[in-house]
């Protein structure tokens, strides 16, 4: 079904109020940048919640350096477009120690490239509030998770124990070794995010749109060769694909879907019409049930 | 309205998460994989067939709850209505925390969907979903009643439980809809069923479709200040929007310093627009640069709004510990802020009979009705005429954990000038800005006891760490405020009472006060200790023998009275009364140091 333009705008009032109150209330926020659509759309509304003046917040990305050759292209381009103050942290110890998304196994691969560099990022910079684009649709424990959501020391997330949240009068308030993760999307859902892409005019990532792209297939999935590290076996065909990517991560774990939808409204076609949900092409979600509930009590985003 | 919410209510046994499953599922909200997972995962003791959808599945997000088979937290799940509008469903634990989820839940819902099992009828948790809901404002109740297949004579038992819950509305002032349903099979939960012939009204999905919302009950335009931003050559004004809206050059009312100002430009995202109505986050730029804050409200012109400092108050209590009756709490409305002091518990009630209870310890989960007291006047409402003004939290401010959500019943105002309110500044108050709790030592005991060295000592000692101290000795204060006094019974009685009262304003002030004064008479300082609270006053009695006392006589008076020049010196020629019950006994005799150090640990509770 179509999303109208007065559930978007509704959407969009809602999420741009949440900005405002991270920046009326924190000592030193930051927007966790992924690159991907929801980014995007998190970008825009920050635009348009401190219109005339500029975002008053640097963007982190946590940099795995297994990230699609295009993601990164796409992240230095809107930030040089957009006049952004751009933070890139990667964990150099992780990196030292050889750890990769192929042999380290991907749960260590993504505590240690993701969850953990983004605490240490988090550290590094005294940041007291991360705003992030996760939205409750994407996956059962963040239908749970509050839209400012409270960080115990150490990141950690107890999800039995969350601060209550009471109309829209948020307690934002934080003990000294508290941190604030902070959902502007939360009500959003992956249609609306296109829909709302569509409407905007919102520049989104190439690997988004269908084009032949060199893959090799993975299980019941296929993945993308995007360059030469990726450990090709003997028996290893690497083919062209028409495919895109609902989602972007990094490029050994994330897996294209065969498609022809080159526009927005070829996607919004597809999304309506295929009913997957999208995170089905994260490997790292589906490697064991409830994943996700652990990774976020450990601080992954 | 373009985006409904609704929490349900009621337990798993009830067929809750069975039903919004099925709502799910049957307005294809549910990615297929996800049903996929509902048809191969199942929960121990399960007795779904194998390859049907367990819909419960659908909507329990957390593996504890996956386990324990119940829903913990509040989960929310968008769904499309068939006319186009959003549906956003807040899913309420049915448990344990149940109070807290369903507050959180109702707090943003204008629609309850509350389960009842046909097999088991009205029940304790069937009277308190209904009192929460109540209380919290819902707008429409619908009350499902599943498992209509499992009773004999379905409509007979339809019409007694409709029957029950309808009188529960009645005493709570609402009018419930009452819905026949099999959640198992779907009847009555998107479309009209064959199954109940007898029953005329519509199905859970047409009643949810069915409401339109009501309007915001507000004739005037407010907006509340999250941020003011600047630029070299801007400065913005950012909020949302509440009420009937604002227009370019409207004249505006800063609450509460009552400045005035007009709206020059506005802003929606990166556009220039005319107009901003209720509910659109948007930048005014005002003219002329009057000061303005975040926790500020700008009223249109005409607004008889006005500000309070005191409130009557529902309270749900979410906090760990009790409620404590003159504990300073902090007290938030959206973005207004100010501590708040709790005066009185007027009620605390059963949330299961509505009934008042006989005590007045308000405990998690409790509901109470009581009197609070602003330090800072703001903008509010009755709850039942704005949601949006007649909300509010309160902080612990120790653990800076919401311990409570507030419904406003009765705004107290004096209808004095609102700006003027803002001097206003309580005890609690002065005392939050120097950082520590004011407090009075009352140090009695013989003249040469050591009563002003240890003055001395303690007041630099609290200085050279930031605290705010005065000192008020009986030797000095006869040169001034009492030097009409002399020594007689009488006289002494008064200086004690006088040097009582200023330091309880000294107090107020928000000092720490040392009082040096000899105050020979128990009743006298029994008289001066019923001016403060036990925590605010300790009497110290510096118990130092006669003998050292009168070798030291730093002021010559113990060899004049040994002489007869003066009489009544307290030791000689006076008695002197010792404290029966002191907070502390000092030992005259001891070094210095550590009679600080006991004094200081009199300032630590």
């Amino acid at each position: 079904m179509r999303v109208s333009p007065e559930i978007l705008r509704s959407l969009e009032n809602e999420s741009i109020e949440i900005l405002r109150e991270c920046a009326g209330t924190f000592r030193k926020p930051v927007i966790l940048y992924s690159i991907g659509k929801d980014s995007s759309v998190l970008l825009h509304l920050a635009k348009k919640a401190f219109f005339p003046a500029p975002i008053p917040f640097p963007l982190l990305h946590i940099d795995t350096t297994w990230k699609f050759r295009e993601m990164i292209q796409f992240r230095d381009e809107v930030v040089a477009e957009n006049d952004l103050d751009l933070i890139v942290h990667t964990n150099q110890r992780g990196v030292k120690a050889g750890v990769n998304p192929f042999t380290t196994g991907i749960s260590e691969y993504t505590r240690i490239m993701k969850t953990v560099a983004l605490r240490d990022a988090l550290d590094i910079h005294g940041f007291d509030a991360a705003i992030g684009g996760s939205r409750r649709d994407e996956e059962r424990s963040r239908a749970k998770e509050r839209i400012f959501s409270v960080r115990e020391s150490g990141h950690l997330w107890d999800p039995r124990n969350q601060r209550p949240e009471l109309w829209r009068t948020y307690n934002t308030k934080l003990l000294p070794d508290q941190s604030m993760r902070v959902f502007p999307l939360s009500d959003w859902t992956e249609s609306d995010v296109w829909f709302y892409i569509q409407q905007e005019g919102i520049k989104v990532n190439p690997l988004y749109f269908a084009k032949p792209r060199p893959v090799v297939a993975r299980g019941h999935q296929w993945i993308m060769v995007d360059d030469e590290r990726f450990p090709l076996a003997a028996q290893d065909a690497v083919e062209l694909r028409e495919i895109r990517f609902r989602t972007l991560g990094c490029y050994p774990l994330t897996a294209g879907v065969e498609s022809s939808a080159r526009t927005i409204s070829e996607i919004l076609d597809e999304v309506l019409e295929v009913r997957l949900s999208e995170r089905a092409t994260r490997l790292i979600d589906g490697e064991k049930e409830d994943s996700m509930e652990k990774k976020k009590s450990e601080g992954y985003f | 309205m373009s985006i409904l919410r609704l929490m349900t209510c009621g337990s798993v046994d009830d067929g809750k998460s069975t039903l919004i499953g099925r709502l799910l599922v049957e307005t294809e909200s549910v990615p297929s994989d996800t049903i996929e997972g509902a048809r191969s995962i199942r929960r121990t003791g399960s007795t779904i067939a194998p390859g049907e959808i367990d819909f419960s599945l659908l909507t329990d997000g957390l593996e504890a709850e996956r386990e324990q088979g119940i829903t913990i937290d509040v989960a929310y799940r968008s769904m499309a209505l068939p006319d186009g509008r959003r549906l956003i469903i807040a899913d309420t634990p049915g448990h344990e925390q149940y109070t807290r989820n369903m507050v959180v839940a109702a707090s943003r819902s204008e629609i309850a969907l509350l389960l009842l099992d046909a097999t088991r009828g009205v029940r304790t948790q069937t009277h308190r979903h209904l009192t929460i809901c109540a209380l919290m404002g819902i707008e429409k109740i619908i009350v499902a009643i599943n498992k209509m297949d499992l009773v004999d004579n379905q409509e007979f038992t339809f019409s007694e439980l409709a029957s029950q819950v309808m009188d529960i509305g009645k005493r709570l002032g609402f009018l419930p809809t009452v819905i026949p349903i099999i959640a198992l099979t779907g009847a009555n939960v998107v479309s009209k069923s064959e199954d109940f012939g007898w029953y005329g009204g519509a199905s859970v999905l047409e009643s949810i479709q069915n409401w339109n919302g009501s309007q915001p009950d507000l004739d005037s335009s407010f907006l509340p200040v999250q941020l003011v931003s600047r630029t070299q050559d801007f400065r913005g004004v950012s909020g949302t929007v509440v009420g009937r809206g604002f227009s370019l050059g409207d004249e505006v009312r800063v609450l509460p310093t009552a400045q005035k100002g007009t709206i020059r430009k506005i802003y929606a995202g990166v556009k220039e627009v005319h107009h901003a109505g209720n509910g659109e986050a948007v930048t005014f730029e005002i003219f002329p640069e009057i000061d303005i804050s975040r926790g500020q409200v700008l009223a249109d012109v005409g607004s008889t709004a006005i500000l309070s400092r005191n409130l009557v108050a529902n309270l749900v209590w979410l906090g760990e510990r009790d409620l404590a009756i003159g504990h300073s709490y902090l007290l938030q409305s959206g973005v207004m802020q100010s501590p708040v002091e709790l005066r009185a518990v007027r009620n605390v009630i059963d949330v299961e009979s509505g009934d008042f209870l006989q005590h007045r310890e308000v405990a998690k989960n409790a509901i109470a009705e009581v009197e609070l007291v602003l330090t800072f006047p703001l903008l509010f409402t009755n709850y039942r005429a704005s949601r949006e003004f007649g909300n509010f939290i309160l902080i612990d401010r120790e653990t800076l954990q919401t311990v409570a959500a507030g419904m406003v019943n009765e705004t107290q105002t004096k209808s004095e000038n609102v700006s003027r309110q803002n001097y206003e500044v309580t005890r609690s108050e002065r005392s939050r800005l120097k950082g520590h709790q004011p407090h009075v030592i009352w140090l009695t005991g013989l003249s040469g006891s050591g009563k002003s060295t240890i003055a001395d000592a303690l007041e630099k000692s609290l200085s050279s760490d930031g605290v705010h101290t005065y000192v008020l000795d009986g030797d000095n204060l006869r040169l001034g405020l009492n030097q009409d006094l002399g020594f007689s019974r009488e006289d002494r009685r008064e200086n004690v009472r006088r040097v009582g009262e200023v330091a309880k304003l000294m107090m107020d002030a928000g000092l720490v006060v040392i009082v040096a004064l000899v105050s020979p008479f128990a009743e006298d300082r029994t008289a001066v200790k019923s001016l403060f609270a036990v925590n605010e006053f300790s009497e110290v009695w510096v118990n130092t023998p006669v003998a050292v006392c009168q070798e030291r006589d730093p002021k010559g008076l113990y060899k004049r009275a040994t002489k007869g020049e003066i009489s009544n010196l307290t030791g000689i020629g006076q008695e002197y009364e010792p404290p029966k019950e002191p907070a502390l006994v000092l030992d005259g005799t001891m070094d210095l140091d550590s009679n600080i150090f006991l004094l200081r640990g009199l300032l630590l509770t």
